[in-house]
């Protein structure tokens, strides 16, 4: 909680006496909001009877924390003068920025495809490279509907359970293995898309956001009550781990190792979990950069730009949202049977809204369409999270108070330019207040 | 009126609610001329538009294009985009609708969706990347690229659409419709807020449309200049009613369609907007 | 049919709940055209809120119900509406002018932050109260079955009532009323015609706060507890009661809180309590298919 944003021209907002009223104003308003939830704590007693203790002392530090807080957020004020990003990021800096982020991505992915080898001896950082990397591909398939069609969808997540659970499911009940199980995994989650679609393709904005919202609920509701099948909050156990390619990586004769004649290490499926992840985070950056540039891809960012233009063009409105759900769904779904192999184990509770609202975040915070965007914002929020792992009932209060201030201090994102799809001379990218955002 | 008609409108009526826009108009549009629909404001102009080009659906009529080889289509049957995909009926908008944030050539490609749909084997074969493919995606380009030198925005191919100055989107965006090869180019005041020169450009250019590429034009325009020097045919229309239909000469001295556009001088009436 | 009856009552009561969530959704999306989905944990705010302020009372020794509601109820609504006001500011009013999607996760953000802090501050539990008022009335007995109107369900329907007049008459005869209309036709135009527009926007956060504030008491009230975490189920509730009755509607939202808190009790009552949500979530889909504008929300008229 920071000081309230200031109304006034700067050229008023300067002087010591300003900026002690401004603190003094935003202490007492702690005092109000903090007042009752942190002076007191309310307790059970030993019989069971609610009663509270107070907690004075905290309640005066967290006041003087946003006096001291609002005093400093004042003078950095003056020193940068009105927030706004052109100022904080000056003209010479971003076109180096620019010049360095064609760098950036060749450099990112030589690093990935290291990462193995560097950490090898790390199990920790490659078990955080692997989650790092399912969000990213999250955020890639996301993107496809979120970013280039500008179809707002707040319930991603059901495709990444329906890949999941299908694989969970057709692995333990008829023994399919995982490369079988894959594409229908994608192919389940792709219908299922479709099947979100069709009632969604009237809708717009917020009737959009609060459909798709209940649909993720649906999902999860119904996986959560349909014991019989999904075995219910307790969720499915047992799910066979990945073979490579049939060579099941496990000590033994017939294990992977064996074949090879290397002594049999754990860290050997790690490795190999860690270049699926990547291969399928790759495959789905690759689909999609190569669909922008075929006419469909062209189609969602036309949609997304102007939607009865494109029908004025006789683009067929109804064959483009519903394959933009598709195969954002499709990428969710492999996502989820990648998830669903790691874990060995699923549950519900991994498929909640919080996982939703995260993947978006991942996919604006990156810059609507900017898949280096997507891929560097997954990395420093699952990073950034995982920095909080010791501290875990703070970590979400943590998480919001980042995606707040992230939102105020970059509504466009890290990346909010855009790349031309096809150029005739000069491949120039296209300022972001340009790109709209899609009325769906 | 012949068997040269491209569009041919009968008793089309278009109601909203209570409020009649459109009444029992009737016209004919001919094939490779330029006929113009004119009218004082909230005459019902762009609501024929909307009806002709898919965007209403007409509450009474129908609209018929023929074409060249005599088959047609009842436009009143077909939802909007197989107006364009099927009938061949390509528009512009009074508020110029590109897509901002994507190139001018980006925006010409997008119009010629159908074609390249087809050509990248409904984005399979694209994907793969198959020569049939890229030799289609070549021949777009060219098409786009021709298209850009036409209006002379060549130089500008790359730049955002929306950062190009206004007169230069109104001329992206016909050449944006005529991407989609078009039999009928319906243009809702494509000279509004041009100044005298570009007007004169948009003359030149729409005349080459019907003369070049074998598409007839309907126009809706209120600025006379542009309405009297090019047009073959004129309609008019007042209160969703056609008060007169002819020859730009004859309509200029139709004593109705200078009361329309002057008053009677029995008062000022209000113009139910019953179009949008 | 005594069964039914019962149902009846017990739905109006949790769809009440809903529809005065839902109008603070409904206003805060008319006025600056964004869902605010850190709306559903002002509403578990203003329940903790009553709840302390309840148990301090208690441990002063106020024993005269009445009286107790009425400071509750004026306290948790005071301090519910800074949380509103202070939530726009911090969150909210940086972005106004900025992209549909940075307010949307901006609120996200916020309604983690407030869940949280309050799981923070005042741990994960499920915090109950003994029940304040008891006794009811038995309107109808035959067969061994007694429909039961009890007093906290008057006392919720009887609140909502008043408020929702006190509410209306604001909206539609007081200055600042006109105001809120006037911005949500055009900001801009406001502004040039005199309306302050922050102010206006921040009134409309902090009324539609209190709403939520008032909607955590009777929760309070009628289930004897909260919790964190009930600010996400009865938001997106509410939120889905908004968008049923067409969001941007006011009228809309009390109807759409009715609705989906029928629905659930009856689904609960005939069907299947477990289905109970997968039921609200389905019609809403279901009438938006048919009404893509919801029940009472004005057409889209597309400009073309």
């Amino acid at each position: 909680m920071t000081a309230p944003s200031s109304q006034l021209p700067a050229t008023h907002s300067s002087g010591i006496a300003f900026i002690l009223k401004k603190a003094f104003i935003s202490a007492c308003v702690a005092l109000i909001l903090f007042s009752l939830m942190i002076g007191i704590r309310t307790l059970p007693n030993e019989s069971g009877q609610l009663t509270y203790v107070t907690r004075f002392p905290q309640l005066a530090a967290m006041v003087a924390i946003v006096f001291g807080g609002s005093i400093v957020v004042e003078l950095l004020r003056l020193w940068w003068g009105p927030v706004d990003t052109a100022r904080v990021i000056p003209p010479s800096i971003q076109s180096a920025l620019d010049f360095g982020g064609r760098l950036i991505a060749p450099a990112l992915l030589i690093f990935a495809l290291l990462v193995p080898v560097i950490f090898y001896q790390q199990r920790y950082i490659l078990d955080l490279a692997i989650l790092v990397l399912t969000y990213v591909m999250l955020g890639w398939g996301l993107n496809v509907v979120v970013g280039l069609a500008g179809l707002l969808d707040l319930g991603y997540v059901a495709f990444y359970a329906v890949g999941a659970y299908s694989y969970a499911l057709l692995a333990t009940n008829f023994g399919l293995g995982f490369w079988e199980c894959l594409p229908l995994a994608g192919l389940l989650a792709a219908c299922w898309g479709v099947m979100l679609g069709f009632p969604v393709l009237r809708l717009r904005g917020d009737y959009l956001a609060i459909v798709t919202l209940a649909f993720g609920e649906i999902i999860r509701l119904v996986i959560v009550n349909w014991q019989d099948l999904t075995g219910g909050p307790n969720g499915i156990s047992g799910i066979p781990r990945p073979t490579f390619f049939g060579i099941p990586l496990v000590p033994g004769d017939n294990g992977f190792a064996a074949k090879l004649g290397i002594p049999f290490s754990p860290t050997h499926r790690i490795v190999f979990l860690f270049y699926l992840i990547l291969a399928l985070a790759l495959l789905t950056n690759w689909v999609t950069i190569r669909l922008r540039r075929l006419p469909i891809g062209r189609a969602w960012e036309a949609l997304r730009e102007d939607e009865v233009a494109c029908r004025a063009l006789g683009i067929n409105i109804t064959t483009t949202k519903l394959s933009a759900f598709a195969i954002g769904a499709m990428f969710g779904g492999f996502a989820g049977a990648f998830f669903a192999t790691r874990q060995g184990f699923i549950s519900p509770e991994s498929f909640t809204f919080q996982e939703s609202a995260l993947v978006l975040a991942i996919v604006v915070l990156g810059g609507m369409g900017s898949q280096l965007g997507v891929a560097l914002s997954a990395f420093a929020m699952i990073g950034g999270f995982e920095l909080f792992r010791g501290f875990d009932q703070y970590r979400m209060l943590v998480f919001g108070i980042a995606m707040v201030l992230l939102m105020v201090w970059r509504p466009r994102g890290l990346i909010g330019h855009r790349a031309p799809t096809v150029f005739l001379e000069h491949n120039r990218a296209i300022a972001a207040d340009l790109v709209k955002e899609g009325r769906g | 009126m012949s068997g040269n008609d491209i569009l041919a409108v009968e008793h089309l009526s278009m109601r909203f609610g209570g409020i009649v826009a459109v009444n029992d108009l009737s016209f004919t549009a001919q094939r490779n001329r330029i006929t113009a629909l004119i009218g004082p404001n909230g005459a019902g102009k762009t609501t024929v538009f909307n009806c002709i080009t898919g965007f209403y659906k007409p509450t009474e009529g129908s609209i018929r294009l023929t074409r060249e080889d005599g088959g047609f289509r009842q436009l009143e049957r077909l939802n909007d985009f197989r107006i364009s995909k099927l009938a061949k009926v390509a528009r512009t908008f009074q508020n110029i609708r590109l897509f901002p944030g994507m190139t001018a050539l980006e925006n010409l490609m997008v119009a010629q969706h159908n074609v390249l749909m087809r050509a990248s084997g409904f984005t399979l074969l694209g994907l793969l990347g198959l020569p049939t493919w890229r030799a289609a995606e070549r021949d777009a380009i060219e098409r786009a690229r021709s298209w850009l030198d036409r209006i002379g925005l060549l130089d500008r191919a790359d730049d955002a659409a929306g950062n190009l100055p206004y007169g230069d989107q109104r001329r992206l965006e016909i050449a944006r419709a005529m991407c989609t090869e078009p039999a009928l180019l319906c243009l809702d005041e494509p000279a509004a807020g041009l100044n005298a020169r570009e007007s004169a450009a948009l003359n030149e250019l729409l005349l080459a449309i019907r003369d070049d590429y074998d598409t007839s034009i309907l126009l809706i325009e209120h600025d006379m200049s542009v309405v009297m020097e090019i047009s073959d045919h004129i309609v008019v229309l007042d209160y969703g009613v056609k008060i007169a239909d002819g020859a730009p000469r004859a309509i200029r001295d139709d004593p109705k369609v200078i009361a329309a556009y002057l008053g009677t001088g029995d008062g000022e009436e209000i113009v139910a907007e019953g179009v949008s | 049919m005594d069964y039914f009856a019962q149902q009846l009552i017990n739905g109006l009561v949790l769809g009440s709940i809903y529809g005065l969530i839902a109008i603070g959704y409904t206003m805060v999306y008319g006025i600056v055209g964004m869902i605010n989905f850190a709306h559903g944990d002002i509403f578990m705010i203003g329940g903790f809120i009553a709840l302390i302020t309840f148990l301090i009372l208690v441990s002063m020794g106020l024993t005269a119900v009445p009286l107790i509601l009425l400071v509750v109820l004026l306290v948790s609504m005071a301090v519910t509406a800074v949380y509103g006001w202070a939530v726009e500011l911090i969150a909210y009013r940086p972005l106004r002018q900025s992209f549909r999607l940075a307010p949307m996760l901006s609120a996200i953000g916020m309604s983690f932050v407030l869940s949280n802090f309050s799981q923070v501050t005042q741990g994960a539990q499920v915090k109950p109260i003994p029940p304040l008022i008891t006794g009811g009335h038995t309107l109808h007995e035959s067969a061994g079955f007694a429909v039961r109107l009890s007093n906290v369900q008057i006392v919720v329907v009887v609140t909502t009532v008043v408020l929702l007049a006190i509410f209306t008459w604001l909206v539609s005869r007081t200055r600042l009323g006109r105001d809120m209309r006037a911005c949500e036709q055009d900001q801009t135009m406001a502004a040039l015609l005199g309306v302050d527009v922050n102010r206006t926007i921040s009134m409309t956060f902090v009324i539609g706060a209190a709403l939520a504030a008032v909607a955590g008491i009777m929760y309070l009230l009628y289930y004897g507890l909260v919790d964190f975490y009930m600010g996400f189920v009865a938001g997106i509730k509410a939120f889905t009661a908004a968008v049923l009755g067409g969001i941007g509607s006011l009228p809309g939202a009390m109807l759409g809180g009715l609705a989906i808190g029928l629905i659930e009790t009856f689904w609960s009552a005939y069907f299947s309590i477990e289905y109970k949500d997968v039921a609200a979530f389905s019609i809403l889909i279901v009438v938006l298919i048919f009404m893509p504008t919801g029940l009472l929300g004005r057409p889209e008229v597309e400009k073309v």
